[in-house]
């Protein structure tokens, strides 16, 4: 480490050694107008430290520096005032203005479009009741035929039914007819088969009654 | 100096605020063209090409340098919303003026080889006095008389008040100072700083400790250099505040 | 003669030290108010947008005794 320092120790002196004469001029420059008084008695060390010193400190140069920043300064606000500050004023104010109305379209956009959907709801609400009410027709219709066609099919089946009982009746009747001539006949021929003189009026009379309790 | 010497490291880390005339090496009179009118210039240059150039284009879609623009002018204009109410917004131009160009100078000065007008306290002293004045001008013509109010500290006891009014008072009279000290101060400091790291790396075993430490710095600086201007327009719109509404 | 300027170089360089002392009180002074900042912002966080500019006012006022304090050594090494 320390050999280190050592080996570049040459070449930094060689450094200084240029740098002394040009801090030396820049003493004389500075000293020309310059008011700090050097209190040392190391000569070169304090010349070379003087003349650097602090440059804030260093009063020649006020003048200079206070003159071309208020040059400067009188610029720049110039720039910013006429041509600069108006323009971003105006910018930032068209944009906000566009955007407000970009809002207010959107909004009506909004609106148009809940308008358009309860325009929509209401529609469909009517067809769906529309709907209903063919249904309900449809129905009604649907059940007066069913109940004409259901009507219509009882009487053509009472209708058939009394048809039915009526025969039915004819022929019992015919049958209980000729069950009763048979029964007469039969029984007039045992009567006269047992040498018995058939009476129509008794036969007839047992005749009827035992064919009353057989019917019955 | 006397360390030179013995260790072979040169510093010089007040070299690079010296003010040199721009052409031959003849005294610096106040109308000589020097390397502080060069970065005043640069400066001016370069508020002109952000907020003249780069809103140009007038986009109601900004483009990224006119959204820079804007973003500025947000900012500060907000600041002075805020802090000095809308009664402060009359003198928007002049604080944006000093923002932007303290601003730039400050960023222009972090170059290398470079000059940093900022650092000197000619010029943040008259950047402080040009507030200082403004301020208190504007609060007499505003509030005539009323203005001393601010020195009157009416909520404390009467007793207490006449050494509250010497305080302020020193305290108000304080307030260039401290202003333009502290953006000088801050800036200084950190280009000096840069400089003994840089004079640290002629020596082999340290430099690339040296080179880290001042990528660091220099990072740090960026960010010293925006907070400095931030601060120092905050500060104004403050005694703004002050001047337009004095009482305490 | 010669000690005397040899003695006046030593106070230099040790006020320059001492001098640099008060940036650490600067140091203890920023770090308090952005400590003080960070805990009330945590608080009550949707108030802390508001008051940055009270962190940065009171930073600047905190750090301008610091840099006080080193331009008071600098002075010492280089204009004195």
């Amino acid at each position: 480490m320390f050999s280190l320092l050592q080996q570049t120790a040459p070449a930094a002196v060689d450094q200084t050694i240029i740098m002394v004469p040009a801090d030396q001029t820049a003493e004389v420059v500075v000293a020309e107008t310059e008011t700090i008084v050097v209190t040392g008695t190391d000569a070169a060390a304090d010349a070379a430290a003087s003349a650097v010193g602090m440059p804030q400190l260093d009063f020649a140069t006020f003048g200079n520096q206070i003159f071309w920043l208020v040059v400067a300064l009188a610029a720049i606000y110039l720039i910013l005032s006429r041509v600069a500050l108006p323009r971003i004023g105006r910018i930032l104010g068209d944009r906000q203005g566009l955007m407000t109305a970009d809002l207010a379209a959107a909004e009506d956009f909004k609106r148009k479009a809940r308008e358009a959907e309860a325009a929509y709801d209401r529609a469909l609400a009517e067809a769906r009741a529309e709907a209903g009410k063919i249904v309900a027709a449809n129905k009604a219709e649907i059940d007066a035929e069913l109940k004409a066609a259901i009507a219509h099919a009882d009487a053509e089946i009472a209708a058939r039914t009394a048809e039915s009982e009526r025969r039915i009746g004819e022929i019992r009747e015919s049958a209980a007819t000729d069950a009763r001539n048979v029964a007469r006949e039969v029984a007039a021929e045992l009567v006269s088969t047992f040498g018995g003189k058939p009476d129509s009026g008794a036969i007839d009379a047992a005749v009827d009654s035992r064919i009353k309790g057989a019917v019955q | 100096m006397a360390t030179e010497e013995s260790t072979g490291l040169v510093f010089h880390p007040m070299d690079q605020f010296i003010v040199r005339p721009l052409f031959g090496d003849g005294p610096v009179h106040w109308y000589t063209p020097s390397n502080v009118t060069l970065w005043l210039a640069l400066a001016v240059l370069a508020v002109w090409l952000l907020f003249v150039v780069g809103t140009s284009g007038r986009a109601l879609i900004p483009s990224r340098i006119q959204s820079m623009a804007e973003l500025t002018y947000g900012m500060v204009h907000k600041m002075i919303e805020d802090v000095s109410g809308k009664e402060g917004l009359r003198y928007f131009p002049y604080v944006f003026t000093l923002f932007c160009f303290i601003l730039f100078a400050n960023m222009l000065g972090l170059l290398p080889k470079s000059f940093t007008t900022t650092s000197h306290i000619a010029v943040t002293g008259v950047l402080a006095l040009l507030v200082f004045l403004g301020v208190t001008i504007l609060g007499f013509v505003r509030n005539g008389a009323h203005f001393l109010g601010l020195f009157w500290v009416s909520s404390a006891p009467l007793a207490l008040r006449p050494v509250l009014a010497v305080i302020e008072v020193i305290s108000y009279f304080v307030r260039p100072v401290s202003h333009s000290i502290r953006l000088a101060g801050n800036l200084l400091a950190g280009h000096a700083v840069i400089k003994v790291f840089a004079a640290f790396a002629a020596i082999t075993v340290i430099a690339p400790i040296s080179i880290l430490a001042i990528v660091g710095m220099f990072a740090f600086e960026i960010m010293v250099a925006v907070i400095q201007a931030y601060v120092f327009t905050i500060l104004t719109c403050v005694y703004l505040k002050d001047a337009l509404h004095p009482a305490h | 003669m010669e000690n005397v300027a040899t003695y006046a170089e030593l106070g230099k360089y040790l006020g320059a030290g001492l001098a640099c002392i008060g940036m650490a009180g600067a140091a203890i002074g920023v770090g308090n108010v952005a400590g003080n900042y960070l805990s009330g912002a945590l608080r009550n966080p949707s108030a802390a947008a508001s008051q940055t500019a009270m962190l940065f006012i009171g930073m600047a006022f905190a750090e301008a005794l610091g840099i006080f304090s080193f331009l008071v050594a600098l002075l010492l090494l280089f204009a004195a």
